[in-house]
Parts: structure tokens; sequence; C-alpha cells
């Protein structure tokens, strides 16, 4: 399934060079059925953590886009991703959101589905089709591309899309974050059970272009600041690791991902930190310790919120997590939040996390749900046929950002902008929607992977 | 439903118990949150799961687990008091300005009364509950589900030691959970 496109009218909506962004991308219900073809069907989309499905004939059901799929391991212990849709004639095979089943049998005529996705039970086949329906024809559609990074599942449909790891770049220094150990062990997280799922009513561009680095709305969150969630009881984090640390905003604009960091001094060590609990606190400290040993000047890095090109953010310190921003409709997103922590940790640390988890995060949480009043608003107060002949403003910091970035004999992937004195910018949104523009012109993968031509190499 | 070995006493109990539940969500519809919080005891545990679709002879899945995954609300008189010094803080975008709630509290039964119904100390009891929000202008969310709290008596009042919510939907459809159920 190899997707071409004409170029689409929509992507001179994005005025990059001017630091504008036209609202009509925002609220525009043609622009959206455009994204859903162009965006959604081209893309690495996250589908899932391989701890969901950790035996065979596990499987959780996820969404691409608006479309539900299946993710599912085998019994041969292979995962595979499924559109969740009948061939017969379309309906969802399976409405449960996760379980274990030898099977999956559609509940209109009784179509039936193996683990691996083959139609092996049609009732009548003998009486009705004359055993002449090709079986093998009529198996679920499988997603093409699939891959697991360090336990992330990610998918695409289209067939000519770069590998994951050429498809996020030099990004992967970030990533790595999220999915490794709190020690730097690689991949050493897993998902704690219940999967946070609600709606907004907001367009889903908003919360990832918050969650891609928007240090200008930490204001917003004065309430929380004022109460104190934190792990040691005060603001919303733990954040004494940050002393003396320079805030960098990162860019990968040829990919549309971005993140924010903090860049600890050359000479620091582990600081303590979590100090209310003298278990916890040594988890942390420990780690912490072993990190810097197996990743020297990396370490240095502390990561902060970010979002890969489309719709996944993630947080990948505090409060671990992932977020996907499924579309449903220009004024709908339907929020879907995992949470992680390090397979490893003793009991006391993952309750730990737990709770605070859920008292930082998604509807119930005191922090995020601010997130949520902001982009509610903005998205209803933007629709009007006023509104719309407005851009938004994306201005801030504009010319200011290196791709040559390096502090201490430590050289920094990415375009980066340093914001330790200006505290804030909006570099990483210009770069998400450029590459936003990106994917509505291009005609298909050849077009979409500029960094193969510009030299740039794609370990960049 | 406990033995009815002394109806009258039951029917008392269930006239006190009612009685201080619908003053209790008049208090949260009145946005008298601290006098709320002095009706929670200091270990009060608050849990409200989330609700998966599973299949038939699995619904011991349905729910998320408390004390062990994540859950809308797990907590304890700590994290709540927070969530009410948050709405007072006047800055708290979501919660501001205030939203227009009732909560509807109905089919309420005792389950369980210790030591009995004529001398109760503590009361488990099961009702449901219509929560109706509207904010700003048209914002509007209808939130239904079963409760079942336990109920202590301290310094001669009723006081919430527990309090287990049971809502009725699986995708949450409200964008946020800024009230108390
Ligand atoms: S739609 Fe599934 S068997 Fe007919
Ligand atoms: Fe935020």
């Amino acid at each position: 399934m190899a997707i071409t496109f004409q170029p689409s009218a929509y992507s001179g909506l994005v005025d990059h060079d001017n630091g504008m962004v036209s609202r009509e991308i925002f609220v525009n219900s043609d622009i959206y059925a455009e994204e859903q073809e162009r965006i959604f069907t081209r893309a690495w989309l996250f589908v899932g953590h391989e701890s969901q499905i950790a035996k065979p004939g596990d499987f959780f059901v996820s969404s691409m886009g608006e479309e539900s799929v299946i993710l599912c391991r085998d019994r041969q212990g292979e995962i595979h991703v499924f559109l969740n849709s009948c061939m017969h004639r379309g309906m969802k095979v399976c409405r449960y959101d996760e379980g274990n089943t030898p099977i999956f049998t559609c509940p209109y005529h009784g179509w039936s589905f193996a683990t691996d996705g083959a139609l092996v039970g049609v009732p009548f086949y003998k009486d009705a089709y004359h055993e002449e329906l090709d079986k093998s024809q009529w198996g679920l559609i499988r997603v093409p591309r699939m891959t697991n990074y360090k336990g992330g599942i990610w998918a695409t449909w289209d067939e000519n899309a770069p590998d994951f790891l050429e498809y996020i770049g030099g990004f992967r220094t970030y990533l790595d974050i999220l999915f490794d150990g709190w020690d730097g062990a690689e991949g050493g997280t897993e998902v704690i059970g219940g999967i946070e799922k609600w709606l907004v009513p907001s367009n889903w561009k908003f919360p990832a272009e918050n969650f891609i680095g928007d240090r200008y709305h930490n204001i917003s969150h004065r309430s929380v600041d004022l109460v104190g969630i934190g792990p040691s009881g005060q603001g919303r984090r733990d954040t004494r690791e940050r002393d003396g640390a320079r805030a960098l905003d990162i860019s990968f604009p040829e990919r549309g991902h971005g993140t924010i960091v903090f860049l600890r001094p050359a000479d620091a060590q582990p600081v303590p930190s979590y100090q209310n609990d003298p278990v916890i606190a040594d988890y942390f400290y420990q780690s912490e310790i072993a990190r810097k040993e197996r990743q020297g000047q990396l370490w240095r890095i502390m990561g902060g919120p970010g979002t890969i090109f489309p719709n996944m953010s993630y947080l990948p310190r505090q409060p671990r997590s992932i977020a996907v921003w499924h579309p449903r409709g220009p004024d709908q997103t339907e929020v879907w939040r995992w949470f992680l922590v390090d397979k490893s940790a003793p009991p006391e640390v993952k309750e730990f996390l737990r709770q605070y988890y859920i008292r930082y995060s998604g509807p119930s949480g005191l922090t995020e749900q601010d997130d949520m009043e902001n982009w509610n608003y903005a998205h209803a107060a933007s629709r009007g046929a006023m509104a719309r002949r407005h851009h938004y403003n994306y201005q801030m910091g504009m010319g200011y950002a290196v791709t040559d970035f390096e502090d201490g004999g430590l050289s920094i992937p990415g375009t980066v902008l340093d914001v330790t004195k200006a505290r804030a910018g909006e570099q990483n949104q210009r770069g998400f929607y450029s590459r936003w523009a990106d994917f509505m012109a291009a005609r298909d993968w050849d077009e979409l992977a500029g960094w193969r031509n510009n030299g740039n190499g794609s370990a960049c | 439903m406990v033995v009815a070995n002394d109806p009258l006493a039951m029917l008392l109990l269930k006239q006190d118990v009612e009685t201080f539940l619908y003053h209790e969500a008049n208090l949260l519809d009145d946005r008298r949150y601290e006098e709320w919080l002095a009706l929670l005891t200091d270990d009060v545990r608050y849990w409200v799961p989330m609700r998966r679709n599973v299949k038939f002879g699995e619904l011991e899945r349905e729910f998320t687990r408390e004390g062990q995954d994540i859950n809308w609300f797990d907590e304890g008189k700590d994290t709540l008091t927070r969530r009410v010094n948050q709405i007072l803080t006047g800055v708290h975008w979501a919660e501001e300005p205030l939203s227009r709630i009732s909560h509807l509290v109905t089919n309420v039964e005792i389950v369980d009364a210790t030591p009995s119904a004529s001398n109760a100390e503590g009361v488990a009891l099961r009702c449901r509950f219509i929560i109706y929000r509207n904010r700003v202008a048209t914002e509007t969310d209808i939130l239904v589900g079963r409760r079942e709290d336990t109920l202590r008596r301290e310094d001669g009042g009723w006081r919430i030691a527990q309090r287990q919510v049971f809502l009725d939907q699986n995708v949450l459809l409200a964008k946020n959970l800024t009230f108390f159920f």
C-alpha cells in the first residue's frame, strides 16, 4: 500500500518563515479530512506497549488515527496490528478493550480469525460458498509496517515509509530516555495497568504542540504550583536536579519531532531527590549513579516533554507517561494515556509513582485539568469566520537556534534553541507545523524523506 | 441488606443516613468545600476506578484495581484537600469560573450497620448518583453511576470513611473531573 497524493492547497497555510499558522488548519473540516489521508495513513503511529500483550493470545484494541486496530500476540508469540473491521462486511471484530483469546469471532455472520489474522472459520462454507471462497484472501487487514522499539509498538499503513529508526532519526537520543530504565538499562520499562481514555473538545494539534515543549505556558499551572503535588510535596515536580542546568528546546523540523530538555553542567553529580521516603530516595539516587556510569556525558541530558510527529507525546521523567491524541473530528480529540515504571523497581517505588501519576495527569490530574481548559477554549474561540482570518503567532525566539550546539564536549542532536535566559521559545512548534505542511504537500515518502537529499544523513 | 430484625430501627437509621447524604451533597453544590472536607475521616479512602469492556465471564477485570492500577482517583485526605485548595486559589482555570453542579443521590440502601441498626457506629451503604455539571456557557456533563460508602460516627455525627464510585462510562465523556462524587 504505497500511497501517492497530489499536493494539497492547504500546505500554504503554514508560514514558517514568519512564524505564523492559519487557524483554518485547526477548525476546518475539509482540512481535517485531508489530514486523515495524508498524515495518519503515512506516518508512524504509536499503538501500544509490549508489556500489554505479554502472552500468546493477548490483545489490546488501539487506534490509528480515527480507526480501531487490534494489537495482538499470536500463538507463535509474534506481534501484529490489524484493522478492527471484518473483511466480510465491516463489523468491528473485537469490541473488548483488552484480553486473551484463541480466536476473534465476528458477531455479525460469524467469520472467525486466528490471532495471526488468518480467516479460519466461515459458517456455511461448504453449502453456501461451495468451498469456493479463497479464505487466504480474506484475512484481517494487517498494518504492513510494524516495529517494536524498546517495548513501544509503532505501526504505519505506508509500505514505503522509512524504517522507524530513520523516521525518528537523531530524536532517538531523547526517546530512549522514555523507554529505558531510570538507570539507563535498555527498554527497562513496563506499563502500569489501566489506560486512561477521555474526550477533549479541541483539535488534536493543540495538545501535540503543547507537549512538544511549551515552557511559556508555565503560568497557566499556577494553581497546582500553589497547592503542591510534587513527589516531595511541593510544586509540580522535584526540580532540584535542574539547578544550574541549561534549558534547551530541541527540534527536528525535517521530521516534525521536538522536545525540551535540561542539560546539567559538565561537572554535575547526581543529587538526592524524592527525599520523603528513604527507599524511594535511594532507588532514584542509585539509578542516577548507574545511569551516569552507563551513559557518561549523555547522562547530563534530563528529558522533558516531547512529541513524535504527528500525535504521540510523552513525559520521560515525571510523570513518566505516553499520550496519544487520537483525532475524532476537527473539534474533538480522544486522549489515551499510558503510564510507565521501571520493570525492576521495588514495589514501594512503583506505588509512589502510581499515586503521583494519578494526581498529576489526565482528567483527574491537578496539573493537566488546566491544560485541557486552555485547549478547549482556544479551539472554541478560533472557529468563527472573523477569528479564522487571523493567524496564530509562533514567533518567539525566531532566528536564535543553532544546529551544532555543543556544551562541555557534548554535542546535542537536533536544532537547538538555548532558552536558559529566555525561559521559553516556539521553535519546536514551528518545526512541528512545517512538517505538517510537508505532509500535506508531499506526494509520497520519496518527497517526505527530505533528509536523504540534504546530506543530513539518516542518522541525524 | 442487613437482616431487618428491628425494622423500626432500620427505618430511623436510613432516614438518618439519607439526611446526612443530602446535606453532604448540598455542601458540595453550595461550594462549601472546606465544610465538606470536614465530613471526611482523616483516614478516608476515595477510589474511582476506570472501567473496561471485557468478555462475559471475565467481569472481574472490568474495573481497574484499587491500590494497584491507574484509577481516576485512588487517594486519601491529603490529595483531596489539595484538590479543594486548588479550587480555592481562584486561578484553577478548569474551575474558574466555577461550574454549576447538582448532585442527585438516590436508591439509598443500607448494606450493613455495626454493631446494630438501633445503635449504629458504622454503616455501609449503596446508592446511585447523577451529577449534572454545567459551566461557562453551554458546556454540560452528566455523570451517572453507583456509589458505595462507608460511614463512621465521629464526634456525634456521621463521617465518610470510604467512598467507592463506579461510573457508567468507558471512555470518559467529560474533559475533566474537577468535582467530587
Ligand atoms: S461482517 Fe463479519 S461475518 Fe459478516
Ligand atoms: Fe501543561
